[in-house]
């Protein structure tokens, strides 16, 4: 039998990849988005449905950024909602390790899995820097080298607290109503002793998630996660990417099935390839408005071009080289700005691009454009060639960015019998073959 | 009936299997499934079902109980009303979360979200961990001075709905721009205990703000509700009690919370409370009053009070579901009988259900525009 492929879906999120410009773009807000997405990921038979986690607005140049996607909706209390209109999806959530607290959030992820049946995933991140830190009671406590031991110790916890109960046995004739939940965790980032109040829930211990390409961020995964939410990577370098994680496996006595790897990915359908592609610059050029070509411009130049034309050519004056960044709240910055800029300067030059043209060019093209068919053909040569595991798909569009390939592609994935046509089991770590 | 009279606000607590701590020892609902959804669906359709105006759902930082022959277990109840949400239509949804030990910044944006999943039916009890070992959950020091930072996080939660104005998303494809971000305001709160800067990452929720709760016994819970909640739960032992508490809370939504076992017949009732303390082992008091008699006796009851000036009742159903089904099948037709309660669901937000003003926003309100 052939892999199964892993398939989730990503609500649309506050980068300039989410078109809220489209006329069909709907409400990022409304519960009811949420549940179009959800139960349409659930008609298409995915293992789980995915949200991020919002902590404080972007900034750049010290204003609140405008030209994405703004605001979102508690993660945690959207999945407990989607809990109620879907059945077998899994609901995992981005939760930050260094703005949650064990304690606390173990018994918001247990109730979570109690509350849809075993279905609750979380995905690990954390933060440093004072930015986020300004909205909560510690600040931006945490150093920039200790962000993988929070991560790894915060599991270690969450983990004791999930295992602190026995099964729930309780005798109502002998009036003895159940074991302890008594934990004491002792360790460099935490100190907490006490109950823990909430029984074992289905799956035990919910789905781990970890997002984060880098050294450290394999080293946590292989250690720890049961999954690892990755980059996209073209499909040579994909399968490298994966030979070194599950290669990391070993030494921590793991199998290499037990930790899967799931790139996010965009995609672009169409009746033909020409169709496909045309379909994909269009999006791309919804995805950078002429302001967001200017803004993404400055993430790299580091300082105001505000009066630049999007339409016009490349800024002549050098990227300013300051620490300070002008842009905040977000992951994924340039770091080595004048080579960035000398080189996008000699793609604009050589093809004759604007500023919009250049951007469009050089930032988040679609992972997968074509037909279905090809489409279909190209995802599962990921997964059986082992460049990854499954995907977590992001649409560009909310609430129906999803439809088209649960229409038509998934059938075809189906028909090859690489990807379930009914759920087998009841929880997310049974249906992604998680032990 | 008369449409003069205005129906009697009415509310029910839930709790596990029922606010007796020996409840759990003769439910027919198996103790294990207040662990499970179905549960809380079960008991809040009922409720609805019964045209009442909200339920709260209790909760703790810490496990309600350290006892091994009690219910020593709960769910969080912020996940437990947004699980309930979409399956349910009318009734509204307060739960109970702490502030003591929790991030203001997360309850804010918990709270909208459930709004938005409620459609408006969102409100929220306001408890402080006061039990010795709840900082331990932590790994703090015991926090001191309780209710003064729980006011403290009620007004950032409070500033955070308001830091988006109502009309702040725009998306104006002409400029690109997807918000206006001269509707969207910094907070800046700065206290003793925390600071937080905004704004919310979530807009302003449907009711602008959602109806905050608290339950108070004793002076300080009684000027932090005063400062800080919309309707306070109190605890009358009769009703000239009931008559001083409300002339001691001007300005708030006063609701008298009773314990209740209810039977067609009041012996029944009675007997049915015996039984759960001979279980529980001694005769169990609770902090509000305990009534065990029939439907017409709480009837009765619940009128003699209302003249106090009490705005509304909150009833703790000693055992669940039992004494919800009482509540819904047996008192609520005679209230409706006598003209006093509603025969159709309870329309619009939960603030407007309770009589309260249209939130105003305050950045709004005060023209404060970065």
């Amino acid at each position: 039998m052939s892999k199964q492929i892993i398939l989730a879906a990503h609500f649309p999120g506050v980068n300039n990849t989410t078109v809220w410009s489209d006329p069909a773009a709907g409400s990022q807000i409304e519960f009811s988005s949420f549940v179009r997405l959800a139960q349409t990921a659930e008609r298409g038979k995915f293992d789980f449905f995915f949200l991020a986690e919002g902590l404080r607005l972007r900034e750049q140049r010290g204003l609140i950024h405008d030209l994405d996607v703004v605001g979102r909706p508690d993660t945690l209390t959207v999945l407990a909602g989607l809990a109620a209109v879907t059945t077998h999806l899994g609901l995992a959530g981005t939760l930050n390790a260094t703005f949650h607290e064990p304690y606390e959030l173990a018994r918001q992820l247990a109730t979570l899995d109690h509350l849809s049946g075993g279905r609750a995933a979380w995905n690990v991140v954390t933060s440093s820097g004072p930015f986020f830190g300004e909205n909560f009671r510690r600040g931006g406590f945490l150093d920039h080298g200790d962000r993988y031991v929070r991560a790894g110790e915060f599991i270690d916890t969450a983990r004791e607290l999930w295992d602190s109960w026995s099964e729930l046995t309780p005798s109502r004739d002998a009036g003895v109503f159940a074991g302890t939940g008594r934990f004491a965790h002792t360790s460099a980032q935490f100190d907490i002793a006490g109950r823990f109040g909430v029984p074992r829930s289905p799956q035990g211990h919910p789905v781990i998630l970890q997002a984060g390409d880098s050294g450290a961020g394999r080293e946590l995964a292989a250690a720890k996660a049961d999954a690892i939410f990755s980059r996209h990577h073209e499909i040579e370098d994909g399968r490298a990417f994966y030979r070194d994680v599950k290669g990391r496996l070993a030494r921590y006595g793991r199998d290499p099935d037990s930790l899967k790897i799931i790139p996010g990915v965009s995609f672009v359908l169409g009746d033909s390839e020409a169709d496909a592609q045309e379909k994909a610059h269009h999006i791309r050029r919804q995805q950078v408005s002429p302001q967001t070509a200017i803004l993404l411009l400055e993430q790299v130049w580091n300082r105001d071009l505000s009066g630049y034309d999007a339409e016009g050519p490349l800024p002549v004056i050098d990227p300013c080289e300051d620490e300070h960044t002008i842009i905040q709240g977000r992951a994924g910055q340039f770091a080595d700005r004048l080579a960035t800029a000398a080189e996008w300067r000699e793609r604009a030059g050589s093809k004759n691009l604007s500023i919009r043209e250049l951007i469009i060019e050089v930032t988040g093209r679609q992972s997968f454009i074509g037909t279905p068919a090809r489409v279909a053909g190209q995802l599962n040569e990921y997964v059986q060639t082992e460049a990854c595991d499954g995907f977590i798909l992001v649409p560009h569009l909310t609430p129906g960015g999803l439809d088209d390939f649960v229409d038509s592609v998934v059938p075809l994935l189906q028909e090859r019998g690489v990807f379930r046509t009914g759920y087998a089991s009841p929880t997310l770590r049974g249906n992604l073959g998680l032990a | 009936m008369s449409e003069s009279i205005a129906p009697l606000p009415l509310a029910v607590a839930l709790e596990g299997l029922g606010w007796h701590p020996a409840a759990w020892r003769t439910s027919p609902v198996p103790p294990a499934a207040v662990f499970g959804a179905g549960h809380w669906v079960n008991l809040v359709r009922e409720a609805e079902a019964g045209l009442l105006d909200f339920v709260t759902f209790d909760d703790t930082f810490g496990p309600p109980t350290d006892e091994p022959g009690q219910l020593n277990g709960r769910l969080e109840a912020v996940l437990v009303a947004s699980r309930v949400a979409p399956v349910t239509r009318h009734i509204g949804l307060v739960p109970v979360a702490t502030t003591t030990y929790t991030e203001p910044f997360h309850l804010s944006t918990a709270l909208a979200t459930l709004d938005y999943l409620s459609g408006g039916r969102a409100g929220w009890q306001v408890r402080v961990s006061a039990r010795p070992g709840e900082n331990r959950l932590l790994g703090r020091a015991p926090a001191t001075a309780l209710f003064d930072e729980a006011a403290d996080a009620v007004e950032v939660v409070r500033r955070l709905w308001d830091s988006w104005e109502d009309d702040a998303v725009i998306r104006d494809v002409a400029t690109g721009r997807y918000i206006d971000r001269d509707k969207l305001h910094y907070i800046d709160f700065a206290g003793e205990w925390f600071s937080v800067k905004g704004p919310s990452i979530v807009p302003r929720p449907p009711q602008g703000q959602p109806v905050i709760t608290a339950l108070a016994h004793a002076a300080p819970a009684y000027e932090f509700a005063a400062r800080s909640a919309d309707v306070v739960f109190v605890t009358p032992s009769d009703g000239d009690d009931a008559a001083a508490i409300v002339r001691a809370n001007p300005g708030l939504k006063v609701f008298a919370d009773l314990v209740v076992f209810l039977d067609d017949h009041a012996a029944a009732a009675r007997e049915r409370r015996e039984r759960l303390d001979e279980l529980h082992g001694e005769a169990w008091q609770s902090d509000a009053l305990t009534f065990a008699g029939s439907p017409e006796q709480l009837a009765d009851l619940l009128l003699s009070w209302r003249e106090a000036g009490l705005d509304g009742f909150r009833l703790r159903p000693g055992a669940l579901p039992y004494d919800l089904e009482a509540i819904t099948r047996l008192l609520v037709p005679i209230l409706q009988d006598r003209g006093v309660f509603r025969t159709a669901p309870p329309t619009g937000t939960l603030r407007e259900r309770l009589a309260l003003p249209v939130a105003v926003n305050r950045y709004q309100q005060q023209g404060v525009r970065r």
